[in-house]
C-alpha cells in the first residue's frame, strides 16, 4: 500500500517533467504579411525552412521541437504590440523573432522590455532599433541603414562625381539614409557637394515632376533610396527622360530580388546597389541552402528567404549554446555569439546587439530581359559600424547593462 | 523657363489619370450619394486585368493591337464588377441611412485587396512599354515621354465625351435629373434602378480605363487602391461632387499643383493636395462648380434620425453590462484583459463619432485627428516634459477638443461629404506632420508610453479605462438628451425651422465638433498608454475608417451602437486575423454580410426585430 502510494506521488511528479522534456520551445513570430507579401512571404518560407531542418534533426535542448506561432500584423505597430502581447501571455511564447517594418519592430523591441522578453528583429531597418531606442531584450539581423549607407558611401567616394542630388522617401527610412549617406561621403570627400533633394511622399511618387527636377539641377550622380511601387515608376520615367544617361547612381536596396525582379528590361545598367546575387554565390553553404529551398518552394530564394531562415538558425544556436530558453541566459550567449550563416560567419556584438550580417554590393546589368548584379562583392557588415564610441553614445545605457 | 513648361506637361499628364478615375467618382456619387470607397478597388482592377489581358493579347494579335484592345477589354471587365456590384450588393441597401453604403463599399475594397493578392500573386508586375509610345520626344531641349503626350490629350477627349453623354442623350439628361434631386426625378417615373445600375457601370468603367492606362507608367501592386481613392475623393471634393467640368479642373489643379510642388516645397508634397482641399473648400464651401443638392426630405430607418430614449429594460441592460465588465478580470486571462480594454478604449473613439454623426448629423472622415492628437499629446508630454500620466489624460481631451474647435470653425460652415473631406483633410494634414517630421518621432513614433506605477498592471489599467470611458460615454449620452442635444437634432432635422426658433445651429455644430473631439482625444490617450507607443497610424485614414466601420456597423439609432459595433468589429478582426491569411478576405465578407442582414446597423436592426424599445428620445 505505502509503495502503491508512493510509486504513485513519484508518477505525479515524473508527470510534469516528463511533459516539460517534450514541451516544444515557443517561438512567437510577426511580420507583415499581408501588407508587404513581396518580402514577408519568402522571408516566412525561409523561416519555416529553418524550422523544419531544426525538428528534422531531432528539435533542441534534448529533443525539444521548435513550434513557431506566427502572426500577421497587418502593417500597424499597434496590431503587432497586441499579438506580442498575446504571444507572450496566453501562448507563453519563450521569445519574440521577426518583424518587416521598422516601427513595428520598435514596437515590439518596446514590448519586449516591458515584459523581459527576448526579441530577435528579423528585416527592420531603422538604426533606431539598436541604436537610440535600443534596449538589452532585442537583437538585429539584418544590416542596419546605417550599414548599408556605408557600404555605399564607400563605393561612392571611389567615384570622380562632386556635385550629388538625392531622392528618398519622406519618413524616416529615407531621412536617415540620406542624412547617414551625406555624413559618411562628405568625411570621405570633403569635396562633394549636395546640390538637390527630392522627398516624394512614400508610394506616392510624383515620377515626371520629380524626374525632372532632379535633372533641373544637373547632378554629376544620384543617391536613390526610394523602393517597391515608387522605385519602378523612377526608373521606367528616368529612362525614358535620359536622367540616368551619363551619371552615376548609387541605390539603396536595389539589387535585392525583391526590388530588382520587377525592373525587368528596364533595369538601369550600372547603377550601384546593394542586394543579393542568389545566382552567383558560389559559397558551399549558400549553395546548399540554394538547392534546398528551390527544392522545397520550387522558386528562387529572395533575401528575405536568407534573413528568415538565417535568424530562425542564429536562435537555434542561441537556445543549443545557452542550454535553455532562459531570457537572461540567451541574451548573455547572443551577446557576441558566433554564428555560420549561408553568407559565412556572422557576430552578433555585445556592444549594441545588431548583427554583422553583411550585404553584397555590386552594379547593375541587364541580361536576357532581367537584372543581375555584376561586379559585386560581400560586405562584411563588421567593417562597416561607426566607432564604439559613437555607438555607445547613441545607445541607452540601461541598454548596454 | 524650359523646366517649368515641362514640368506643366508633367503636371497635365498626372492630371488626366486623376480626372479618369474622379470623373467616375463623381458620377456615381452625384446620382446615387453612394461614397464609393471601392472606387480606388475598381482602378486597381483595371490595372491587374489590363496587364495580364494585354500580356495575352499581344501574344495572340502582336504587339500595338493586342495591347489596345487588352487596355479596352479591361476598362469593360471592371464595368462589369461594377455592374455585379451595384446589382447584388448596392441595390440591396439604398434604403438604409446614406452613409451606411460606405460601410458595403468598404467590405468590397477588403475583398478585393485580397482577391488580387490570390490572382495575381505578391510581386510587383511592370508591363512594357505602350506599343506605339515607347519613346520620347523631344521638347523644348527636354526629353518627354510620348505616352504622358497621350494622356494629356485624352484628358479633353473623355471630358468632351462625357459632357455629350450629359448633355445629347435622353439618357444624360435623366442623370442630370437625379443628379440634381432625385426624388423629383423619381417621382416623375424614371426608372432609377435602371439608372443607377448604368450609372456605376459607367463610373466603374472610367475608373477601369484609368488603372489600366496607367500600366505603362508603373508597376501594378497592391497598394494602388489605396493610393489613388483619397486623391480621387479630393480631386471631386475640389471640383464639386457631380460636376464633371468641376472634376477636371480640380484634376488640373491637382495635378499641376503636385508638379510645382515638387520644385518649391519637395517636403511637403503629400500635404500639398490637402491644403488646396482646405482652402478651396474654406473660401467655396461647394467646391469649384458644385451646388448644392436637395437633401432627402425623408430620412431612412438607421440614420440615427430615430434615437431612442431609456427605458428602464435598457437601464437594466446598462448596468448589467458594466457589472459584467467590471467581473471581467476575475475569469479572463491576461491578453482576454488586454483585448478588452482596447475594446473599451476604441468604443469611446466610436462613441464620439457615433455622437456627432448621429446627434450632429456631421459626416467625419477624420476622426482619428483627434484621437491621434490625444494619443500624440500624452505621449509627447510624458516623454518629453516627464509629466506623469494622470497629466496627459486630462490635456489630450483638452488639446484635442481645442483642436476640434479651431478646425470645426471651418468645418461646421459646410454638410454632408463636403464636410466629412474637409476633416479627412485636416486628418491627412496631421499625419504627414507625425509621419515626416522628426520632433514627432515620424514613423518610427514615440515609444515608452507605460501608464504610472498605481495602474501599472492589466487589471488596474483595465478598470481605469472601465471608469473613464463609462463615465465619458453616460455624459456624451446626458449631452444627447439634454437641450444642448435637441438642438443638435433639430438642427440637422431641420435647419431652418431651427433657426427660425432661435437656436444658432452653427454654434451648436461646432460645440457638438469640439466635445466629440475632446471625448476622442481622451480615447486616444487611453490607447497610447495601453498600448506603450504611439506611432502616426493613430492619425491614419484607416483609422478613422475603422471608426466609421465601427459606428455603421452597430448602427446609428441607438446610444449602444458604438459599443456593439466596436465589439462585433475589433474581435472579428483579431481573431479572424490570428487565424487566417486571408483576413481581410474574410473580414469583408463578414461586414458585406452584416451590412445585408441588418441594413440598420447590428443595434439598430436588433432593435426592430425584437419591435420593444420603441420609445421614441
Amino acid at each position: 500500500m505505502r509503495m502503491r502510494s508512493w510509486a504513485f506521488v513519484v508518477g505525479l511528479l515524473a508527470l510534469p517533467l516528463a511533459a516539460a522534456d517534450n514541451k516544444p520551445i515557443v517561438i512567437g513570430e510577426i511580420s507583415s504579411y499581408s501588407t508587404v507579401p513581396a518580402f514577408t512571404v519568402p522571408y516566412r518560407n525561409g523561416w519555416q525552412m529553418a524550422v523544419e531542418e531544426i525538428n528534422a534533426a531531432g528539435g533542441l535542448l534534448g529533443g525539444r521541437k521548435l513550434e513557431v506561432i506566427s502572426r500577421d500584423d497587418g502593417g500597424k505597430p499597434d496590431d503587432a504590440t497586441r499579438h506580442a502581447q498575446e504571444l507572450i501571455s496566453s501562448q507563453r511564447a519563450d521569445l519574440l523573432a521577426g518583424t518587416f517594418l521598422s516601427n513595428v519592430g520598435l514596437a515590439v523591441s518596446d514590448i519586449a522590455l516591458r515584459n523581459k522578453v527576448l526579441f530577435v528583429a528579423a528585416e527592420p531597418l531603422t538604426d533606431a532599433l539598436v541604436w537610440d531606442k535600443g534596449n538589452r531584450y532585442t537583437f538585429r539581423l539584418r544590416p542596419s541603414t546605417y550599414m548599408q549607407a556605408a557600404m555605399l558611401a564607400e563605393e561612392a567616394a571611389k567615384l570622380p562625381a562632386k556635385t550629388w542630388a538625392t531622392v528618398a522617401p519622406n519618413y524616416e527610412y529615407g531621412q536617415s539614409a540620406v542624412a547617414n549617406f551625406k555624413e559618411l561621403l562628405k568625411a570621405r570627400r570633403p569635396d562633394v557637394e549636395f546640390v538637390a533633394e527630392q522627398w516624394p511622399a512614400l508610394g506616392k511618387l510624383d515620377a515626371g515632376a520629380t524626374i525632372q527636377a532632379l535633372a533641373a539641377a544637373k547632378p554629376e550622380a544620384i543617391f536613390n533610396v526610394t523602393f517597391g511601387a515608387d522605385l519602378t515608376k523612377f526608373v521606367r520615367e528616368g529612362n525614358l527622360r535620359g536622367l540616368f544617361e551619363g551619371r552615376a547612381v548609387v541605390s539603396m536596396l536595389t539589387g535585392e530580388p525583391e526590388y530588382l525582379d520587377p525592373l525587368k528590361d528596364e533595369t538601369p545598367r550600372g547603377w550601384i546597389v546593394t542586394g543579393y546575387p542568389w545566382d552567383q554565390i558560389k559559397g558551399a553553404s549558400h549553395q546548399r541552402f540554394l538547392q534546398a529551398y528551390e527544392k522545397r518552394y520550387g522558386e528562387t530564394p529572395r533575401l528575405g528567404s536568407v534573413v528568415g531562415y538565417t535568424t530562425f538558425m542564429a536562435i537555434a544556436d542561441a537556445i543549443r549554446k545557452a542550454g535553455s530558453t532562459d531570457t537572461e541566459k540567451l541574451i548573455g550567449t547572443l551577446r557576441g555569439l558566433k554564428v555560420e550563416t549561408v553568407f559565412g560567419p556572422v557576430t552578433f556584438r555585445a556592444l549594441d546587439q545588431q548583427s554583422t550580417l553583411g550585404a553584397f554590393v555590386g552594379r547593375l546589368d541587364l541580361k536576357d530581359g532581367r537584372g543581375v548584379m555584376v561586379e559585386w562583392r560581400y560586405a562584411d557588415g563588421k567593417d562597416y559600424m561607426p566607432p564604439d564610441a559613437v555607438v555607445r553614445k547613441r545607445r541607452p545605457p540601461e541598454a548596454m547593462r | 523657363m524650359t523646366l517649368l513648361l515641362i514640368q506643366a506637361l508633367s503636371g497635365l499628364s498626372h492630371a488626366a489619370t486623376l480626372f479618369l478615375v474622379a470623373s467616375g467618382l463623381s458620377i456615381i456619387f452625384g446620382v446615387t450619394r453612394i461614397v464609393n470607397f471601392a472606387h480606388g478597388s475598381l482602378y486597381m482592377l483595371g490595372a491587374y486585368l489590363a496587364y495580364s489581358l494585354s500580356q495575352f493579347l499581344m501574344a495572340k494579335l502582336g504587339a500595338p493591337l493586342g495591347f489596345w484592345t487588352g487596355i479596352a477589354l479591361a476598362a469593360a471587365t471592371v464595368g462589369l464588377i461594377g455592374a455585379a456590384m451595384e446589382l447584388l450588393l448596392l441595390r440591396r441597401i439604398y434604403q438604409a441611412a446614406e452613409l451606411f453604403q460606405l460601410l458595403a463599399t468598404f467590405g468590397v475594397v477588403l475583398v478585393v485587396q485580397d482577391a488580387v493578392l490570390a490572382i495575381w500573386g505578391r510581386e510587383d508586375l511592370l508591363s512594357p512599354r505602350a506599343p506605339g509610345f515607347k519613346g520620347a520626344v523631344e521638347i523644348v531641349g527636354q526629353r518627354f515621354p510620348q505616352y504622358h503626350l497621350l494622356l494629356i490629350a485624352l484628358g479633353p477627349v473623355v471630358l468632351a465625351a462625357l459632357w455629350w453623354l450629359f448633355h445629347r442623350t435622353r439618357w444624360g439628361t435623366l442623370v442630370r435629373a437625379a443628379t440634381e434631386d432625385r426624388e423629383m426625378t423619381g417621382a416623375l417615373g424614371v426608372n432609377q434602378r435602371w439608372l443607377f445600375t448604368s450609372v456605376v457601370v459607367l463610373g466603374s468603367v472610367l475608373a477601369g480605363l484609368g488603372g489600366a492606362l496607367q500600366i505603362p507608367n508603373e508597376a501594378v501592386n497592391l497598394q494602388m487602391d489605396v493610393s489613388i481613392v483619397v486623391e480621387a475623393f479630393a480631386v471631386v471634393v475640389i471640383g464639386g461632387m457631380g460636376s464633371i467640368l468641376g472634376a477636371f479642373l480640380a484634376a488640373l489643379l491637382v495635378g499641376e499643383i503636385s508638379a510645382f510642388g515638387v520644385l518649391l516645397f519637395p517636403k511637403l508634397t503629400l500635404v500639398l493636395t490637402f491644403l488646396v482641399m482646405a482652402v478651396v473648400l474654406v473660401i467655396r464651401p461647394y467646391g469649384l462648380l458644385g451646388r448644392p443638392f436637395a437633401t432627402s426630405t425623408a430620412p431612412a430607418r438607421g440614420s440615427g434620425m430615430h434615437l431612442h430614449g431609456t427605458t428602464p429594460r435598457l437601464r437594466l441592460a446598462g448596468v448589467a453590462l458594466l457589472a459584467a465588465l467590471a467581473l471581467l478580470p476575475a475569469f479572463a486571462g491576461e491578453y482576454a484583459q488586454l483585448l478588452v480594454t482596447e475594446i473599451v478604449i476604441l468604443a469611446l473613439f466610436a462613441a464620439s463619432l457615433h455622437f456627432i454623426l448621429s446627434i450632429g448629423g456631421l459626416v467625419s472622415f477624420g476622426h482619428a485627428a483627434w484621437f491621434g492628437a490625444g494619443a500624440y499629446t500624452s505621449a509627447l508630454l510624458a516623454t518629453r516634459l516627464g509629466v506623469p500620466m494622470a497629466g496627459g489624460l486630462l490635456a489630450a481631451p483638452l488639446a484635442a477638443g481645442a483642436l476640434a474647435l479651431l478646425v470645426g470653425w471651418f468645418c461646421t460652415r459646410l454638410t454632408g461629404v463636403y464636410l466629412a473631406m474637409l476633416t479627412l483633410a485636416f486628418a491627412q494634414i496631421l499625419w504627414s506632420v507625425a509621419f515626416q517630421s522628426s520632433w514627432t518621432g515620424g514613423d518610427n513614433g514615440i515609444l515608452g508610453v507605460w501608464p504610472s506605477v498605481w495602474v501599472g498592471s492589466a487589471v488596474r489599467y483595465y478598470y481605469l479605462t472601465l471608469l473613464l470611458c463609462a463615465a465619458s460615454a453616460l455624459v456624451l449620452r446626458r449631452a444627447a438628451f439634454a437641450p444642448f442635444g435637441y438642438a443638435l437634432r433639430a438642427a440637422r432635422d431641420s435647419p431652418l425651422r431651427a433657426e427660425a426658433t432661435g437656436i444658432d445651429t452653427r454654434r451648436r455644430q461646432w460645440l457638438g465638433f469640439g466635445l466629440a473631439g475632446a471625448f476622442a482625444g481622451l480615447a486616444g490617450a487611453l490607447y497610447a498608454f495601453h498600448k506603450g507607443s504611439v506611432f502616426p497610424n493613430v492619425l491614419s485614414i484607416p483609422q478613422s475608417i475603422d471608426g466609421l466601420v465601427m459606428v455603421l456597423l452597430g448602427g446609428l439609432d441607438a446610444m449602444s451602437g458604438p459599443l456593439a459595433g466596436t465589439a462585433v468589429y475589433h474581435l472579428l478582426q483579431t481573431e479572424i486575423m490570428r487565424s487566417t491569411q486571408y483576413w481581410r478576405a474574410v473580414l469583408g465578407g463578414v461586414i458585406l454580410l452584416l451590412v445585408l442582414v441588418f441594413p440598420q446597423g447590428i443595434v439598430g436592426s436588433l432593435q426592430r426585430m425584437l419591435g420593444g424599445e420603441e420609445v421614441k428620445g
